[in-house]
């Protein structure tokens, strides 16, 4: 039986290899965009508050900082304790139009050692992880130069 | 500018992994801090303690917990909390007590009996807890966001890790000499540079633990003092406790992403040289004028970033002040002569008031080995989750 697709966080991000996005929300009011997605009242202290609605965010960026995780994370994060730890590479990546940061895990096989800071990377689907009736799905980022 | 309040009593229950209950290393903080002042108990107006730390969020209820295990007396009662910077939000729930009148002689306590391993949330689904989505989504423990702004000072400021290292050489001399510091020994370099990578580019050693620990603090007013204490004690003059501006451009725990700064323009302070600045400005004094700093080493990198923050030296040149041994005994601005985090491993709600404790030691002169001759103004800062972050200075 196919695994359904499921989105780890519903809305906020959407599409496929060709057009895969992060959503975020923007103000109608200031502008201002906000991710993860605020949906009930824009945050800048300024403005009395506009209609939020959905807006993709920028596809690249450029790598702020990153690093990784050498050791297994506690629960909520989902991993199977029968297999042996896996690090992953972890980057934060400032969008230049928003003039954001968006933390988010490195697709698979990029590693500490492919990364500089300032290098431009893309947004691209990614699995987080699956059980027997979930693809929990997610969104990883990746160097533009691979 | 606002009245000082005195620091009538310090204590602690030494940090470590002991094993038991918060609420006893909470109270031998308090007997230990009563018996410095000079103090009975039921002399004490009011009771201010800091939550316990659950998965984030607050545990237990602190202020009648203590109060109850001292002894029922009747005392006002108030428990706080603000993540890291709880200690420092009891101190100042205790001196806006103080200051409006309404105790003169207040007990503020924080101890916890930390969890194992990464600091984790709590069990169930939370996806409206930002807490709980970067664990799930991302496995973002702590020393993940540890990793990324050392890596960041790396290619911004030109940190080095053997730069990160001597600032774990440095605490670990000063927690050598402190009885109350988890951590008695000495480390090298080469032991730092030989730990296990726990978030690249920083080392187990880079790290802070979690730990066991109480401290407390008795304060008063300054007309309670004159009638009841020895005269000249220290005294704290200025609490910040200022909640970061939007936008928010600093990749903070435990978010995902920063606030964009593309409509609005950042401050020109960012959030932890804005807790100085507002420190500095409430006590009416500079960087310039301080003879210590306890600041909130999670990781040694974070240790360099405080110095630029509280203005010890320019941005970015962190390491340089480190280099040039100005941080360390002996040097212009000694930084965490208790050892820091490195030596006690956080207990966090009683983390910032033991750092308003080692000021107290210093500027009375009564720290022993690691005492810094002549010690006259402190400052202590911290930062946790959720936008919250303090700083206290105290004068002699
Ligand atoms: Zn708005």
């Amino acid at each position: 039986m196919a695994r359904t697709r499921t989105p780890v966080v519903a809305g906020w991000f959407a599409g496929g290899p060709e057009d895969f996005r992060l959503l975020g929300t923007r103000c109608s009011a200031c502008a201002c965009v906000f991710f993860p997605r605020e949906d009930t009242h824009c945050r800048n202290p300024g403005c009395a508050g506009g209609e939020l609605t959905k807006v993709p965010l920028s596809r690249r960026g450029r790598v702020w900082s990153y690093t990784d995780s050498r050791y297994r994370p506690p629960s909520p994060y989902v991993t199977d304790p029968e297999l042996p730890w896996e690090p992953y590479a972890l980057i934060a990546v400032e969008l230049e139009s928003e003039r954001i940061v968006v933390l988010g895990q490195a697709a698979p096989g990029v590693t500490v050692a492919d990364l500089t800071v300032g290098m431009e990377v893309e947004v691209v689907p990614g699995v987080l992880h699956e059980d027997p009736e979930t693809t929990w799905t997610t969104w990883h980022w990746r160097p533009t130069g691979v | 500018m606002t009245d000082d309040v005195a620091v009538l009593g310090a204590g602690m229950h030494p940090w470590g992994k002991w094993g038991r209950g918060f609420v006893e290393y909470g109270a031998v903080a308090a007997r230990a801090a009563l018996a410095d002042a000079g103090l009975d108990w039921r002399d004490i107006g009011s009771i201010v303690g800091a939550d316990t730390v659950r998965g984030g969020y607050p545990g237990y209820v602190a202020g009648a917990t203590f109060a109850k295990a001292l002894g029922w007396q009747g005392a006002r009662v108030t428990s706080v909390y603000a993540a890291c910077a709880s200690g420092a939000q009891a101190v100042s729930t205790a001196r806006a007590q103080i200051l409006a009148g309404l105790a003169d002689v207040v007990l503020v306590v924080g101890a916890d009996a930390a969890p194992k391993g990464f600091f984790r949330p709590a069990d169930g689904d939370r996806p409206d807890d930002p807490d709980w989505l970067r664990f799930r989504v991302l496995g973002a423990t702590n020393p993940v966001y540890f990793g990324l702004f050392a890596r960041r000072r790396m290619a911004e400021h030109g940190d080095t890790p053997e730069d990160f290292a001597q600032v774990k050489v440095k605490n670990a001399a000063m927690g050598s000499l402190n009885p109350y510091a988890r951590y008695r020994s000495r480390v090298t370099a080469e032991e730092v540079a030989a730990s296990a990578v726990v978030a690249d580019p920083l080392r187990l050693l880079d790290i802070c633990a979690t730990s066991d620990g109480g401290a407390a603090l008795v304060l008063s007013s300054m007309e309670f003092a004159r009638r009841n204490a020895p005269p000249d004690p220290v005294r704290i003059r200025a609490v910040s406790t200022v909640t970061p501006r939007y936008p928010q451009t600093v990749l903070d725990l435990p978010d995902i992403a920063t606030d964009s700064a593309a409509v609005v323009a950042p401050a020109s302070d960012p959030f932890r040289a804005s807790i100085a600045r507002s420190a500095y400005e409430e006590a009416g004094i500079g960087p310039e004028d301080l003879s210590l700093a306890e600041v909130y080493d999670l990781s040694t990198a974070l240790e360099l970033q405080w110095y630029e923050d509280l203005g010890l030296c320019a941005g970015g040149e962190g390491a340089k002040l480190l280099r040039e041994g100005a941080t360390g005994p002996g040097g212009r601005i000694p930084v965490n002569t208790s050892g820091g985090l490195a030596s006690f491993g956080e207990a966090v709600p009683a983390q910032a008031i033991a750092q308003v404790c080692e000021l107290t030691w210093q500027l009375r002169g009564a720290a022993g080995e690691r005492q810094i001759p002549g010690a006259r103004v402190g400052i202590s800062a911290n930062q946790g989750l959720f936008g919250h972050g303090s700083a206290v200075i105290a004068v002699r």
